[in-house]
C-alpha cells in the first residue's frame, strides 16, 4: 500500500508536467489551430534562461523564474511575428512541418549557447522531501503541483473574466464571426503564441528542478512524451490537457513500478512507451480524445 | 479525325495517361539511361558513395509522397518502417543467409503488412492526430527493436552481412567481362537501378485509378467517399505501399551503405530526425510529385555529406577534435534542415518541382513568358 500510495504522489507529480506542456500546446492550437511541436523548444529555453539567471547572473530563483517566463512568451511573440503570421489558412500539414522546422533550429541554437551538458537548474527545493506518514514527497514535486494548479486557475480566470480572454474563445469558435464583431484575430495569435511561451518556461523549470541531470538537452525529451496527454484530453480542451496529463503521468509512473513484477514479458523500459500505448487505445475508442470537440466535416 | 496541331496537348483521357507524355521527356529519359551507365566509370568514390546516400532518400521518398503528397496523410512514422526494412535486411539476408532476391521482397512485404496494420488507424483519425499516433509509432518501435534481442541484437544493435548478389552477379564485389568494379560503383547501379523501379511503380499508381482516388481523398475524402471512392481501401493501400518503399529504402541502407543498424537510429528521438528528413525531401522536392522526391533526396541526402567534406573549410564548423568551431556538423545539418524546411514551406510549397514548372513554362511559352 505504501508503494502503491508513493508511486500515485510520483504520477501525479509527474502528470502535472506533462499538464503544463499540455496546456502550452492546447492553447496555441485552440486559438490558431496549429499543433506546436516547437514546444518542447520553448520549454528547453525556458529552463536554460531561468539556468543562466539563476545561476550565471546570480539573481534569486524566484525573479530568475519571472525573467525566464517574460523572455520565452516575447520569444512566442517573435516566432509568431516571423513566420506563423504568413502561415494563416495554410493545410494542417504545412503547418505541423514548419514548427518541426522551428523545433530544430531552437534546440541547436539552445545547445549552441549552453553546450550539451547537464546544468545545475539552482532551484531552492533541490531533493529536499517531507514525510506524510510512510510516504516520502519531494518538495520539488509538491511545487510542481502547486504551480500547476496555480496556471490552471489563472488559466480559467483569464478566459473567464478577462476581455481577451472571450475573444480568444470567441476566435477559437469561429474565425471570420470573431473577426466581424471587430476581435482582432493578429492580437488573439500573439497573445496565444506568448501566453504558451510563458507556461512552456514554468513547464521547462518544472522539468529541470526534477530531473536528476538538471538542465540538459533531454528536458524537451519530456515534451514529445506530453502529446499523448494532448491526444488523450483532446487537442483543444485545457481542462482536457490536464487531465490527459495527470492520467499519462500516473499511467507512466504505475507502469515502472509493477510492470516488472507482473509484465516482464512487456522488456525493459516499457514505462516510456506506455503512454503511446492508452494515447492509441483511447483514440482509437474515442478518434477525438477524451474532451476533444468532434470535426463536423462537410463536402 | 482530330488534328493535334501540338503533339504535347493534352486533347483525351488517354494523353493524361501516357508514361512519358511529351519528347522531352523520352529524351531526358535517355540521358539519365546513359548517365546511369556511365557515370560510375567518371566520377570518384567520395561522390559515388553520396549518390548511393541520396538514392535510399529517393525510393523513402518517393513511398513518402504517395501517402502524403498523394494521399494526404500526415507520418511522422515513416523511420519505423525503414527500420523494419534494416532488421529483416539484418536477420533474414545476415543471419539466415537468405539469398537477397528473397531478403528484399520479404523485408518490403513486412513493411506492407505493417503498413497496412496502420492504414485502418488512418481511418478513424485525421490530420493532426494521425501525426501524433505515428510519432507514438517511433517509440513504440524504438521499445520492440531493442527488446527482441534475437532478431534485432538488442540495444547494441547488429552487423549486416546480408548479401548483395543477383545469381552470379555480386555488387558488393562487381566483376564484369573481365574488369573489376569498386563496391561504390556496383552499389551505384543496383541502388539506382531500384530507384528507377520504385519510381516506375509509383508513377505507374499515380497515373491510374488508384492514383486518381488517392488524390481525391486528399482533396477531400468525404467528396471522395460520396463518388464511390473506398477510403478504407486506398488508404490502407497508401500506407502498405509506402511502408514497402521505406522498408526496401531501410534494407538497402542496413545492408549496402551502414552494415550495421542500432534501434536508436531509427527509434525516438534520432527516428523522429529521420522522418523529419524524409519530409524534407518532399517538401523540398515538391509534394505530389515523382521526380521531386528524386530532386529532394539529391538535397537532403548530400548536403550533409558535402557539409562533413568542407567542414574544414568553414571557419564556425567543428571538423574534428581540437578544432575551433563552435557547431558541431550535426549540429549545423539539423539547422539547414530545419531551415530548409521553413524557407521551402512559406516562400516555395510546392518545392523544387514548381520551379522547374516555372521554368519550363517559361521557355515553353517564350517570348510570350507572362
Amino acid at each position: 500500500m505504501t508503494e502503491f500510495l508513493q508511486l500515485l504522489v510520483g504520477g501525479v507529480a509527474l502528470g502535472s508536467k506533462y499538464a503544463l506542456v499540455a496546456l502550452g500546446f492546447v492553447i496555441i492550437f485552440k486559438a490558431t489551430g496549429v499543433i506546436n511541436f516547437a514546444q518542447g523548444g520553448f520549454v528547453m529555453l525556458g529552463a536554460y534562461l531561468t539556468y543562466n539567471f539563476r545561476v550565471t547572473w546570480g539573481l534569486p530563483f524566484v525573479f530568475a523564474v519571472i525573467l525566464a517566463v517574460i523572455a520565452t512568451a516575447f520569444s512566442g511573440l517573435v516566432v509568431e511575428r516571423l513566420i506563423l503570421r504568413r502561415m494563416v489558412g495554410r493545410p494542417p500539414f504545412a503547418l505541423i512541418m514548419i514548427t518541426v522546422g522551428m523545433l530544430f533550429i531552437l534546440q541547436e541554437i539552445v545547445t549552441l549557447i549552453w553546450g550539451f551538458e547537464g546544468h545545475d537548474l539552482g532551484d531552492p527545493w533541490g531533493i529536499s522531501t517531507i514525510q506524510v506518514g510512510d510516504v516520502f514527497i519531494r518538495v520539488a514535486d509538491l511545487w510542481t503541483v502547486a504551480i500547476t494548479l496555480a496556471v490552471v486557475v489563472a488559466f480559467f480566470a483569464f478566459f473567464r473574466f478577462t476581455s481577451l480572454g472571450l475573444a480568444m474563445r470567441a476566435t477559437a469558435l469561429d474565425q471570420e464571426a470573431a473577426l466581424a464583431q471587430g476581435m482582432s484575430a493578429k492580437r488573439v495569435f500573439a497573445s496565444s503564441w506568448a501566453i504558451s511561451g510563458a507556461v512552456a518556461a514554468l513547464a521547462g523549470v518544472t522539468i529541470a528542478a526534477g530531473l536528476s541531470g538538471g538542465v540538459n538537452p533531454q528536458v524537451q525529451f519530456l515534451a514529445l512524451l506530453a502529446f499523448p496527454a494532448i491526444i488523450l484530453g483532446g487537442l483543444d480542451s485545457p481542462g482536457g490537457a490536464v487531465v490527459g496529463g495527470i492520467i499519462i503521468g500516473l499511467t507512466q509512473n504505475l507502469t515502472a513500478g509493477y510492470q516488472k513484477e507482473y509484465a516482464a514479458f512487456l522488456g525493459d523500459g516499457f514505462q516510456s512507451v506506455m503512454p503511446f500505448v492508452v494515447m492509441v487505445l483511447v483514440l482509437l475508442v474515442r478518434p477525438y480524445g477524451l474532451f476533444g470537440t468532434k470535426e463536423v466535416k462537410r463536402i | 479525325m482530330r488534328v493535334r496541331s501540338n503533339p504535347e496537348m493534352v486533347i483525351g483521357y488517354g494523353d493524361d495517361l501516357k508514361l512519358f507524355r511529351s519528347r522531352f521527356m523520352q529524351v531526358a529519359m535517355i540521358v539519365l539511361l546513359v548517365l546511369f551507365l556511365f557515370l560510375p566509370m567518371q566520377v570518384d568514390d567520395f561522390w559515388l558513395g553520396v549518390m548511393n546516400f541520396v538514392a535510399i532518400f529517393a525510393i523513402g521518398g518517393i513511398g513518402l509522397n504517395l501517402l502524403t503528397g498523394y494521399t494526404g496523410q500526415v507520418s511522422l512514422g515513416h523511420a519505423f518502417f525503414v527500420a523494419v526494412g534494416a532488421f529483416s535486411a539484418a536477420y533474414l539476408g545476415g543471419q539466415l543467409d537468405w539469398p537477397m532476391w528473397l531478403w528484399l521482397p520479404a523485408a518490403a512485404l513486412l513493411g506492407a503488412l505493417l503498413g497496412a496494420i496502420i492504414g485502418p488507424i488512418a481511418l478513424r483519425l485525421s490530420g493532426n492526430y494521425l501525426a501524433i499516433v505515428t510519432l507514438g509509432l517511433l517509440f513504440l518501435g524504438e521499445h520492440i527493436f531493442s527488446n527482441w534481442r534475437s532478431v534485432t541484437g538488442g540495444s547494441f544493435g547488429r552487423n549486416v552481412n546480408a548479401p548483395l548478389a543477383i545469381g552470379p552477379i555480386d555488387f558488393a564485389d562487381l566483376d564484369l567481362f573481365g574488369t573489376t568494379y569498386s563496391r561504390q560503383q556496383g552499389l551505384f547501379w543496383l541502388l539506382w537501378f531500384a530507384v528507377a523501379v520504385t519510381a516506375l511503380i509509383a508513377k505507374n499508381i499515380v497515373r491510374s485509378r488508384p492514383g486518381r482516388a488517392m488524390q481525391a481523398i486528399r482533396d477531400r475524402d468525404i467528396a471522395a467517399e460520396v463518388v464511390g471512392v473506398s477510403l478504407l481501401r486506398y488508404k490502407l493501400g497508401a500506407f502498405a505501399i509506402s511502408s514497402a518503399m521505406a522498408a526496401v529504402a531501410g534494407a538497402f541502407y542496413g545492408a549496402a551503405i551502414q552494415q550495421f543498424v542500432s534501434p536508436a537510429e531509427f527509434g525516438g528521438q534520432l527516428g523522429l530526425i529521420l522522418s523529419i528528413q524524409f519530409i524534407a525531401v518532399i517538401i523540398i522536392g515538391g509534394l505530389g510529385t515523382i521526380y521531386g522526391a528524386i530532386l529532394g533526396a539529391i538535397v537532403v541526402g548530400a548536403l550533409p555529406r558535402i557539409i562533413q567534406e568542407f567542414s574544414s573549410s568553414l571557419p564556425f564548423l567543428i571538423s574534428g577534435p581540437g578544432d575551433d568551431g563552435i557547431l558541431s556538423v550535426a549540429s549545423f545539418n539539423n539547422m539547414v534542415f530545419g531551415l530548409l524546411i521553413i524557407v521551402f514551406l512559406l516562400a516555395e510549397p510546392l518545392g523544387l518541382a514548381a520551379l522547374w514548372m516555372r521554368l519550363k513554362a517559361y521557355f515553353k511559352f517564350w517570348p510570350f513568358s507572362y
